[in-house]
C-alpha cells in the first residue's frame, strides 16, 4: 500500500458509500440498540431497563445452546470444506476450454438462491422420492425429520455441497497466480507432489486461504435459509442456528428487547472476529511488519533456482 | 496475472496416464456433485401424481405441468420478474456508489481510511437476521416497504462493501502512472475517470457486477421481510407452495430450475475472471 498520495479530498469520493451504508446499517443498528435498552409496551409506554435484556440473553439456555451448536457447525464446516476445496482446486484443469467448463460447473452451486438450495436438498433427501434419500436408505435407516444425527449430517453435507466451490475457486485463483518458474524449480529439485504442495503452493495460498476461512466462518455462523428450508431447525432444536433462533424471537415472538440485545451481542461477536482476521490479513501489507517464515524463505530460494539452472544448462550446451 | 497457464512443468514430466487420471477423478467428482441438481431438473419434468407414485431415476413420462403453471400464474412469473428487477437495480446502484469510493481507497490515503474500510467490511459480515426488525420499520416509515427499490437499497447493505472490496483490488492492479500521465495531458478528473479509467477496468467491473447480481439474487431473508405482495421475490413465493393437498413438488422444482437459469447465463460471461473475482481481485 505504499506510493499512495495523502489527500483528504478523497473523502468526497467516499461520501456516497458512507451515506448509503449509514442508511442501510447505522440507522437500523441504532434502532436495535434502542430496543435492547428499553421495555417497549406501546408507543407512549417505554421503560428504560438498562442491561436487563443483555443479562437475559447471556443466561438464556436456548441461546447458549444455539451458540455452542452454531460454533460446532462452523468448526466442522471449516474442517471439511477447506481441505476438500484445496483438493478439488488442485485437480481442476488449468487451461483450454476444459478449464472454462470446469469453472462454470464448479461455480453453479454458488449462484443458486439459498432457499432453492434448501428445496433441492429437501427433494433430494426425501427417503421415499429423493435419489439421495433412497440411496442412503439402502444402507442406513435414514430419516431426517426424526433422527437428529441424520438431520445434522444432512445440513453438513448440504453446506459442503453449496459452499466448498467457493473455497475451490479461491484456491484455484491462488494456484494460477503462482509463477511457472516455481514449479520448474521444484521439478528440477525432484520435489514430490506433496513437497510441491507443502513448500511451493501452500505459502502462496496463505492469502486466499485466509479470505476463504474468514468468509466460510462468517457465512456459516449466520446461516439461516438452507437449514430453515430443509429441517426448519429440527427435529427439536437440533439444527437450529443462531440466525434461525434470532428470527423466531424477533419476528415470531416479537420480543423486541431480547431480540435487540441478542442482535447486538451476535453482531459484536462477529465484529471482533472479523477485526482479528482483518488485522492478520493486512499484516503483510504494512511496511516493516512483514515476517518471513522459514517456509517462505524456502519458496523464495526455490524461485531463484531457475537462473542458476539456466546458467548451468548454457555451460553444458557450450 | 490471469493469463492461461500451460500444463505445469511438473505435469509434463509425469506420464500422460497420470494426467488423465487426475482429470477423470475431477470430472467424476463433479458428476456426483451435480446429482442433486440433476434430480431437481428431473423432478421438474414430472407431474405430482407421477412423483409421488413411483421412484424412478429417468422420467418415463415427460410432463411440462410445473412449467406451465409457473408461466401462467401471474403470482409466479410476477415474483420472478420482481426478483430480476430489484437485483438489476441493486447492481447498478451499488456500482455507481462503489466505483468512486474504490478509486479513493486504491489511490489515496486519507484520515480514517483504514477504519472506514474495516467498517464497510463488517457490514458484509453482519447477520441479516439482526436487521430484520429495524428494516421492517424503517422501510415502512420512508414508504419503501414492498417496493423493488426498497429491496435494492436493503441489499446494498452487504453489496456495497463487497463491490468496494473487489473493485479496489482490481483498481490497485492499474499502475498509478496512468493517472499521472493523464493529469499531465490536461485531463480533468471526471473525464479521466469516465473515459479512460473505467474502460481500463471493465473486466473488473463485469466481475463485480456478477457478484452483486449473484448475492442479491440468492438472498431470501431480507427480501422476504420487507415485501408483502407487490414486490414479493420469487424466493418468498417458493416458500408458499404448501397447500392442503401437500407440497406441489412439480411446480416447486420447475420454479427452482427457473431461478438457476439467470445465474448460469451470467456466470458464462465472466467465467475466465470468476476465480480472481472470488479472491476479491487480490491474487
Amino acid at each position: 500500500m505504499d506510493g499512495k498520495k495523502k489527500n483528504n479530498r478523497a473523502w468526497f469520493l467516499v461520501l456516497p458509500v458512507v451515506f448509503v451504508v449509514a442508511f442501510t446499517a447505522i440507522i437500523p443498528l441504532m434502532a436495535v440498540a434502542n430496543y435492547s435498552l428499553q421495555d417497549i409496551q406501546g408507543a407512549s409506554n417505554r421503560l428504560f431497563v438498562g442491561l436487563d435484556f443483555f443479562k437475559r440473553v447471556a443466561t438464556d439456555p436456548n441461546i447458549q445452546d444455539a451458540f455452542t451448536r452454531n460454533l460446532t457447525l462452523s468448526a466442522q464446516i471449516l474442517l471439511i470444506q477447506i481441505p476438500l476445496g484445496i483438493f478439488l482446486a488442485r485437480l481442476m484443469p488449468r487451461s483450454g476450454w476444459k478449464a472454462s467448463a470446469a469453472l462454470v460447473v464448479v461455480a453453479i452451486p454458488l449462484i443458486i438462491p439459498w432457499n432453492v438450495v434448501g428445496t433441492t436438498w429437501r427433494i433430494f433427501t426425501r427417503s421415499d422420492i429423493g435419489l439421495g434419500g433412497v440411496l442412503v436408505n439402502q444402507f442406513f435407516d435414514y430419516n431426517l425429520s426424526e433422527d437428529t444425527t441424520d438431520a445434522w449430517a444432512t445440513i453438513l453435507v448440504m453446506d459442503t455441497w453449496h459452499w466448498t466451490p467457493l473455497v475451490t475457486l479461491l484456491v484455484y485463483a491462488g494456484l494460477r497466480s503462482i509463477p511457472q518458474a516455481y514449479y520448474q524449480a521444484a521439478a528440477i529439485d525432484g520435489a514430490s507432489r506433496m513437497a510441491v504442495f507443502r513448500f511451493v503452493e501452500l505459502p502462496k495460498l496463505r492469502r486466499v486461504l485466509m479470505i476463504a476461512i474468514l468468509l466460510r466462518f462468517m457465512d456459516s455462523f449466520m446461516m439461516y435459509t438452507e437449514p430453515f428450508v430443509v429441517t426448519g431447525g429440527g427435529p427439536g432444536s437440533s439444527t437450529q442456528t443462531l440466525s434461525i433462533l434470532l428470527t423466531t424471537i424477533a419476528i415470531g415472538q416479537f420480543d423486541l428487547g431480547v431480540a435487540g440485545a441478542f442482535s447486538l451481542m451476535y453482531f459484536l461477536f462477529i465484529q471482533i472476529f472479523s477485526f482479528i482476521f482483518f488485522t492478520v490479513l493486512t499484516l503483510d501489507e504494512r511496511p516493516g511488519a512483514t515476517k518471513v517464515t522459514p517456509k517462505e524463505k524456502k519458496a523464495a530460494k526455490l524461485a531463484k533456482e531457475p537462473k542458476q539452472v539456466r546458467s548451468k544448462l548454457e555451460k553444458v550446451q557450450k | 496475472m490471469t493469463t492461461m497457464m500451460a500444463t505445469s512443468a511438473a505435469g509434463k514430466k509425469t506420464s500422460r496416464f497420470r494426467i488423465d487420471l487426475r482429470s477423470w477423478l475431477f470430472w467424476l467428482i463433479m458428476a456426483v456433485w451435480s446429482l442433486p441438481l440433476i434430480w431437481l431438473i428431473s423432478m421438474s419434468f414430472r407431474d405430482n401424481a407421477d412423483i409421488l407414485s413411483k421412484f424412478e431415476v429417468i422420467p418415463t413420462e415427460i410432463s411440462l405441468n410445473g412449467y406451465t403453471q409457473f408461466f401462467e400464474d401471474s403470482s409466479w412469473i410476477g415474483s420472478y420478474m420482481n426478483s430480476i428487477t430489484y437485483t438489476l437495480m441493486n447492481t447498478v446502484l451499488s456500482l455507481i456508489v462503489a466505483l468512486p469510493a474504490a478509486y479513493a481507497f486504491s489511490r489515496f490515503t486519507f484520515s480514517g481510511d483504514k477504519h472506514l474500510f474495516f467498517w464497510l467490511l463488517t457490514n458484509r459480515m453482519a447477520p441479516a437476521a439482526v436487521f430484520l426488525l429495524p428494516f421492517f420499520q424503517l422501510y415502512q416509515a420512508v414508504d419503501l416497504f414492498d417496493t423493488p427499490l426498497g429491496v435494492a437499497l436493503a441489499h446494498m447493505l452487504f453489496n456495497v462493501p463487497l463491490a468496494v472490496w473487489i473493485l479496489e483490488g482490481f483498481m490497485s492492479g492499474v499502475p498509478k502512472q496512468l493517472d499521472e500521465i493523464a493529469e499531465i495531458d490536461g485531463y480533468k478528473f471526471g473525464r479521466f475517470f469516465l473515459t479512460i479509467f473505467i474502460p481500463m477496468i471493465r473486466s473488473g467491473i463485469g466481475v463485480t457486477a456478477f457478484f452483486l447480481f449473484m448475492f442479491s439474487w440468492v438472498e431470501l431473508l431480507i427480501a422476504r421481510t420487507i415485501t408483502a405482495t407487490a414486490a414479493k421475490p420469487i424466493a418468498a413465493q417458493m416458500t408458499r407452495t404448501i397447500s392442503a393437498s401437500g407440497i406441489d413438488w412439480s411446480l416447486l422444482s420447475a420454479a427452482g430450475v427457473m431461478t438457476i437459469i439467470p445465474g448460469v447465463i451470467v456466470i458464462w460471461f465472466v467465467r475466465n475472471y470468476i476465480a480472481k473475482g472470488f479472491a476479491l481481485g487480490r491474487v
